[in-house]
């Protein structure tokens, strides 16, 4: 039973059909790969599956469930976290608010107990702390977490916003380009966190244009040009498949 | 930190309450209107400070408050202060009423909204609005309020009930920044699209922070037609808004006690300095010009919650 199931969907601006008829599924616990050239249409997949774009056509089942056309927060608490290409911490908070940022969705205080800070409250306060520190100390940023946000390296950016979208409790968990601007010790110890995360029962869609690292953690690639899918198996078929190679490298009687 | 800060305020509060003794009645009265203010400032930062939600027409939810009270009275003759929570009822609604339609507006367009919000108010009170707000000369004859069995009627009795209930908002107002509310209202300031996308019902936290500020804008409008006995729609202008806004801004948005500085500073200051008064406005504007140049985050900023880690179990979290 796929976790995640997208079917024939369709999404345009204007004139430009950003996302054409794509359907793939993702199978729980595995680590799936959305690959294409720029523009070809895979962040906005994201964001029609996160809820802040609606879809023309087509539908998005989690968990058999249908979400195109839930407004984000409530498809972040079914399960679904995501990471932003650019990123979009809470930059003037400290690295420990923007975990716990996570965790509101996970917490029920509402205006009265948080204005009289009732016993409930302050007790689900303590237990949130303690898991912040948790995920925190999973992403290798405990040491840190009094800074502010802004102050912290662009990788170690990254890796909050990591951290904040594990706080959530994902079941899937959609990554925009985690290893954008980082170096290869950090690609590689992304890497491991990864798998890491997958061993831990996230099911994990990555957009990524470090082809190695695609290539090295992803069981499954589906390969967007155009807006439509053009293929989707596993490493090794799509590193031969002639479509892909031509949407990356372009064929010689092109020129 | 959180030391030395609960020393302030425990020994500006032993100020305060000793002060009256030493003044004549028309600067006690001074300082009624600035904790008067100071109580509005701190309502209006949970939506302005906080949220980040400009709002340049909480003299609404204030007027709204105060003619409920007076209405109430008037009619009914139901005591003022019992009718606190029915003034925190009526604003509140009327925010969640006004707000819900205009609440996805950004920036610069919710607060030329909020103006007109608070222009409707104030026209619908002059126009004597369902006959019952008594048009532009407003509703006389409300009743002192009464607090086991004393009727608080001099200026003196009125301090002590006016910052009786800064201190009540003040405490309140610090946990509240301290909680999952609190931070919500936060997160949405900084990134909308991020909160949104960690989960946060933004729209859900606009609309209740308006709610929160207005409700409590209400209960000061309660006391403000309980210490005047008299109210017009002219106490609540623009002007009044304008005020509350840039007392928020100049004394540090989000900060408690920016807030409490800007209101001793820009209600304060004018008595003081009687003399200038032509020149107010020119003054005015020149500090406001200053500050955005030099200090933009106000007198006294917020500064990041502080949270103590070492209470935190290391098991209690697990799951």
């Amino acid at each position: 039973m796929s976790l995640l199931s997208i079917k024939r969907l369709t999404k345009s601006f204007g004139g430009l059909t950003a996302v054409n008829n794509v359907s793939f599924d993702v199978e729980a616990g595995q680590i799936v790969g959305l690959i294409g050239p720029n523009g070809a249409g895979k962040t906005t997949v994201f964001n029609l599956i996160t809820g802040i774009y609606r879809a023309d056509q087509g539908e998005i089942l989690f968990d058999q469930q249908p979400i195109s056309r839930l407004p984000t927060h409530r498809t972040i608490t079914l399960g679904i976290a995501r990471t932003f290409q650019t990123i979009r911490l809470f930059q003037n908070l400290s690295v420990l608010e923007n975990v716990l940022s996570g965790r509101h969705c996970r917490m029920k205080s509402g205006v009265l107990s948080s204005l009289f800070h009732t016993p409930g409250q302050r007790r689900e306060e303590r237990s949130a702390l303690a898991r912040v520190l948790q995920y925190l100390e999973f992403v290798g940023l405990r040491e840190q977490v009094k800074q502010l946000a802004k102050n912290l390296s662009y990788g170690n950016q990254r890796l909050l916003e990591i951290a904040r979208a594990l706080a959530t409790e994902p079941r899937l968990l959609i990554l925009d380009e985690p290893a954008g601007g980082m170096n290869e010790q950090e690609t590689s110890s992304l890497v491991s966190l990864i798998q890491k995360m997958r061993a831990n029962g996230i099911t994990i869609l990555l957009i990524e244009h470090d082809m190695s690292l695609v290539m090295r953690v992803c069981e499954n690639i589906v390969v967007l040009e155009y807006g439509s899918k053009i293929a989707e198996g596993s490493p090794e078929e799509i590193k031969q498949d002639p479509r892909v190679i031509e949407a990356y490298l372009g064929t010689e009687d092109e020129e | 930190m959180i030391e030395r800060r609960n020393a302030i305020y425990i020994a500006v509060a032993i100020v305060l309450a000793i002060v009256p003794a030493f003044l004549n009645a028309y600067w006690v009265d001074v300082l009624n209107s600035i904790g008067i203010y100071a109580i509005l400032a701190l309502s209006l930062n949970i939506i302005v400070g906080h949220a980040g939600l400009f709002n340049l027409g909480h003299a609404a939810f204030y007027a709204i408050g105060a003619y409920t009270a007076a209405i109430m009275n008037t009619s009914f003759g139901i005591p003022v202060l019992w009718l606190l929570p029915l003034c925190a009822f009526t604003a509140g609604l009327f925010a969640l009423i006004v707000a819900r339609p205009i609440i996805h507006l950004r920036g610069d367009y919710l607060c030329i909204v909020t103006i007109g919000v608070g222009e409707i108010v104030r026209i619908a009170l002059i126009n004597n609005v369902f006959g019952i707000t008594g048009g532009a000369n407003g509703i006389f004859g409300i009743d002192r309020p009464t607090l086991f069995g004393l009727t608080i009627r001099s200026p003196y009795q009125f301090f002590y009930l006016i910052w009786i209930f800064a201190g009540i908002t003040i405490f309140l107002f610090h946990l509240l920044e301290y909680s999952r509310f609190g931070r919500a209202l936060n997160y949405l300031r900084e990134d909308e699209v991020a909160a949104e996308g960690s989960g946060i019902n933004i729209a859900h936290y606009k609309l209740a922070c308006f709610v929160v500020g207005a409700a409590w804008a209400g209960m000061v409008g309660n006391i403000y037609a309980a210490k005047m006995t008299i109210i017009s729609p002219e106490s609540y202008s623009f002007w009044e808004s304008v005020l509350m806004f840039t007392i928020v801004i100049l004394g540090g948005s989000g900060s408690i006690p920016g807030v409490l500085l800007g209101a001793f500073l820009i209600i304060g200051l004018p008595e003081i300095f009687r003399e200038f008064a032509n020149a107010r406005m020119l003054i005015f504007g020149a500090a406001m010009v200053v500050m955005m140049i030099f200090r933009t985050q106000g007198l006294l900023p917020s500064r990041p919650r502080t949270y103590d880690l070492t209470k935190v179990g290391a098991g209690e979290g697990s799951s």
